[in-house]
């Protein structure tokens, strides 16, 4: 019984390595078929716009005459967004991650754990909607404001949306510290807050970080929320209380009306590919950390 | 009562929610002497040891009647204050327990929570601290070195350096040396006969051997309760009561 069962499973364990092969490959042939995608439409900028002048130009005026394709206002705006967003985000998402992995009584931690997980539920559509005619006139009004469509309404709602991915990733990496730690630093007669501050953050430090990447990484590539309450002027940012563009805004708000072929629709794939380099080393950096809080 | 008593544990009861853990517990320490715990697994040892400096209050649920006095002072009163009595009673843990820190940071570990030293004076304390556990010569160059890169004998080590450095005069040592092979427990024992001579030692173990080797009173629990204590060569050569003697010669159970 045994044996005649046995060539049957070798069969069938063949076929399953094959297809995890398979589907593994796959996804990295997607992900290079983007990339080179990318690569190439964004490259045909350059046949007739200069390198530099994409890189360190000040203006965007797409649809002027002669354009111009200057990605420092975007990218600046991206920037404005995405440091007032993590300034917001980490203190307050630190705050809630001790509590929930050493502060709070059981009952309470599922609790919160579960709104924070609602939370990430969200289509960010939504959040940006409600962002719209709640937070926006809150923001006019509070900071007297003609406009409140500006880059610190936008970096509110996003430090909204990084929340989760702090919340989560930070929990982890505290309820991941051996409880012989804590107990140890108890035990030798500190407070609670000596232990976090003296032990237990030190010991997350790498896995917090990671967190942190990753919550920026979440918010840069944002769209639809800043699209809509960002107020979108494509002008280098002084100070957050202007309205800003980021680079997301700009490829969804103008992919649709670039005629496809033209320098406009090739400076957008331009963004795209300096969004993707961002990204790309932003999820290096969490990568890194994570590898390093997993060697400790 | 004599002023040698640096432990004297009164009616001592403690419920784990409906659980009686410990039931009626009396027994007392002398200063400066070595008291090893035995028992079979779930009598109620790291319990007891835990309650002595109140660890025990970090589980939900845990009930307490009854007194522990430590230099005569009861450690359950209202409003004692536990961070005073954790930095005089010190507890050693099954598993070393370095914090992920340097050598020195951990040894200067209590000294930055409960004292504000100057720079040299805490190397000084750290390296009298390690000296006193026989580390300084081997680690004096590697102060910055992680600790958790330290073998597990000198990290069993330097959790004693981090008490002895914050002064501490109790230290609970619960199975000290059972993630330690035999060399390094032959070596944790010869530190315990050292430190003897200015600490009180109260060690959990399991291993009949090293309780007749470093200690000098010997207690014996038996399902929460405290069956027998008594002077170590005593109660290894003619215990006074039967489960003792058989738990003893391996005959338990
Ligand atoms: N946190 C807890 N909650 C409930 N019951 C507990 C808890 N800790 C210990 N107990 C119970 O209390 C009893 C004594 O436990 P304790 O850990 O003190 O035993 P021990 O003598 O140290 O055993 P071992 O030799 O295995 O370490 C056991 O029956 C155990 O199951
Ligand atoms: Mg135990």
């Amino acid at each position: 019984m045994e044996s005649a069962r046995k060539p049957w499973n070798r069969a069938l364990e063949f076929l399953i390595e094959r297809a995890i092969f398979f589907a593994g490959i796959i996804s990295i042939f997607f992900v290079i078929l983007i990339f080179v995608f990318l690569l190439k439409e964004g490259v045909s900028l350059l046949k007739t716009y200069p390198l530099k002048d994409f890189i360190f130009g000040q203006k965007w005026y797409p649809i002027s005459e002669p354009p111009s394709f200057g990605v420092v206002p975007l990218l600046l705006g991206s920037l404005a967004v995405t440091m007032g967003a993590i300034v917001i985000a980490v203190p307050l998402g630190m705050g809630a991650a001790i509590y929930i992995a050493v502060v709070a009584p059981g009952w309470l931690k599922e609790i919160l754990k579960a709104t924070v997980e609602f939370l990430a539920a969200i289509p960010s559509i939504v959040l940006g909607f409600i962002g719209l005619v709640t937070l926006v006139p809150l923001v006019k009004q509070v900071f007297h404001l003609t406009t409140g469509l500006t880059a610190i309404s936008g970096s509110i709602m996003l430090a909204f949306m990084a929340m989760p991915t702090i919340v989560s990733m930070m929990e982890d990496a505290l309820t991941a510290v051996p409880r012989s730690y804590r107990e140890g630093a108890i035990a030798m007669g500190a407070t609670k807050w000596q232990m976090i501050w003296r032990v237990l953050l030190p010991a997350a430090s790498s896995g917090m970080l990671a967190a942190i990447m990753l919550g920026i990484g979440r918010v840069i590539g944002e769209t639809m929320a800043v699209l809509m309450i960002t107020g979108n002027a494509a002008r280098i940012p002084t100070s957050l209380f202007q309205p800003v563009r980021t680079m997301t805004a700009t490829i969804a708000a103008e992919m649709g009306e670039a005629v496809q072929g033209s320098d406009h629709y090739f400076a957008l794939f331009a963004i795209g590919i300096v969004l993707f380099i961002i990204t790309f080393l932003i999820n290096l950096a969490a990568g890194f950390f994570i590898g390093r809080a997993h060697h400790k | 009562m004599t002023n040698d008593i640096v432990i004297d544990v009164r009616d001592y009861n403690l419920y784990y929610g409906d659980f009686h853990a410990l039931l009626d517990v009396n027994l007392s320490i002398k200063k400066k002497s070595v008291t090893a715990i035995i028992g079979p697994s779930g009598c109620g040892k790291s319990t007891l040891l835990r309650g002595l400096n109140r660890m025990n209050d970090l589980i939900d649920q845990v009930r307490v009647t009854g007194e522990i006095f430590i230099e005569g002072k009861p450690i359950y009163a209202e409003k004692r204050d536990l961070v005073e009595l954790r930095k005089k009673v010190g507890m050693v843990f099954q598993r070393p327990n370095p914090f992920p820190l340097s050598v020195y940071e951990n040894v200067a570990f209590g000294l930055r929570l409960h004292s504000h030293l100057s720079k040299e004076e805490v190397a000084q304390k750290v390296e009298e601290s390690l000296k006193a556990v026989a580390l300084w010569k081997e680690l004096k160059d590697k102060l910055k070195a992680p600790a958790l890169r330290l073998s597990g004998e000198q990290q069993q080590r330097l959790c004693i350096a981090r008490l002895a450095a914050m002064s501490a005069d109790i230290f609970l040592m619960d199975e000290p040396c059972s993630a330690l092979d035999p060399v390094a427990t032959q070596h944790i024992e010869e530190l315990i006969r050292v430190l003897k001579e200015d600490y009180t030692i109260v060690i959990v173990t399991h291993n009949m051997a090293q309780a007749a080797r470093v200690s000098d009173e010997t207690a014996y629990f038996y399902l929460g309760k405290l069956i027998e204590m008594g002077p170590t060569d005593q109660i290894f050569t003619r215990p006074a009561r039967k489960e003792t003697e058989d738990y003893i010669t391996g005959r338990f159970g």
